[in-house]
């Protein structure tokens, strides 16, 4: 891979899911809070779990654990607020992490078009190679805007 | 002599709303949308009874004047256990009864929430969006989210089949309807 296939260096949020670690565009992520109390109401959207109360609005719960692992996480350790865009304004959903999160600087690579579609790019850290995620094709309600692997995605959330 | 002051701090807008329980679970409805509330055992001879498999959270019809009034089982609706339901809101501007547990109480809400994109099934029909109270997220029902155009469609020609039936059983049995 030449080196102009190199996105340039970037904040990314690395997030524990059980025993993998997955990233984030740290542009796209609001907060980190401790598990509150989750509110539930009848729905039919499988993917949330319920909402949480966070500065006055209302978040919805969405483990995408399973979907990245194959397995719902045993303990919710933290919240991550993270930001979809949708056009001009945001739409937060909170994902369940099991572990400490860890803000880096990071040269990403962009996805291929046989990732999957909730990969938006990849990165190296400490020897490991990382999903950066497309949250748009990994949480419900949104499409992913370019059909294939998320890049607009994250080309639309760089600063 | 006092003058008011020019300045008034912009007034909040509210919404009157009833708080109601479905099978353990508080969903609130705009007053505004409620034009009668009625016990169960009230309504004994008044309502007929229909079976539209297509539309099972309908188990009885009222007639109010010509028309028919669906009475919608709460429950059903929203995918929850059965629970014994003991009260009836009449809704304004539609052809639907709701069929709940009870009354919570009454309230006001100052700030409706936009459901989340993330919600993307029919919880969008279903609910005009969410509120805060007492620091609990309650959702607001959307009265016209309970029967869509296609199932009143069906229910229309259920009961027109069911009134009919009822009619001729009526002059068979000599009697006017």
């Amino acid at each position: 891979m030449s080196w102009t296939e190199q996105y340039d260096a970037r904040s990314c949020v690395l997030l524990r899911l059980g025993d993998r670690r997955f990233a984030l565009a740290a542009d796209q992520v609001s907060e980190l809070v401790a598990p509150s109390r989750m509110f539930r109401f009848a729905h039919r959207t499988p993917e949330i779990d319920g909402v949480i109360l966070r500065r006055g609005r209302v978040v919805p719960v969405c483990d995408v654990a399973e979907k990245l692992t194959g397995k719902r996480l045993t303990s919710r350790r933290f919240y991550l607020i993270s930001a979809r865009r949708l056009g001009a304004r945001a739409d937060w959903v909170a994902l369940p992490v099991s572990g400490d999160c860890e803000l880096i600087q990071a040269d990403l690579t962009p996805a291929g078009p046989s990732d999957s579609p909730h990969v938006a790019a990849w990165l190296s850290h400490d020897g490991e190679v990382i999903e950066v995620l497309n949250l748009g094709a990994l949480t419900p309600g949104m499409e992913p805007q370019d059909g294939s692997n998320g890049n607009a995605v994250l080309a639309e959330a760089r600063v | 002599m006092r003058f008011e002051s020019v300045h008034k701090a912009p007034a909040v807008r509210t919404e009157q709303i009833i708080l109601f329980r479905s099978s353990n679970q508080i969903f609130a409805i705009s007053s505004a949308s409620v034009q009668e509330v009625r016990s169960v055992d009230s309504l004994g001879g008044a309502a007929m009874e229909i079976n539209e498999p297509a539309v099972p959270k309908v188990r009885h019809i009222l007639r109010r004047g010509e028309r028919n009034v669906y009475v919608v089982n709460s429950a059903a609706h929203f995918g929850l256990r059965p629970s014994p339901a003991a009260l009836i809101f009449l809704l304004r501007k539609t052809r639907v009864a709701l069929l709940i547990d009870g009354i919570e109480k009454m309230t006001t809400m100052t700030r409706l929430q936009a459901l989340s994109e993330a919600f993307c099934h029919e919880e969008r029909v279903w609910y005009r969006g969410l509120t805060v109270l007492d620091q609990n997220v309650i959702p607001v029902v959307n009265p016209l989210g309970f029967l869509t155009d296609g199932e009143l469609l069906q229910l229309d020609a259920a009961a027109g089949a069911l009134i009919e039936a009822e009619a001729a059983n009526a002059q068979e049995m000599g009697l006017t309807p």
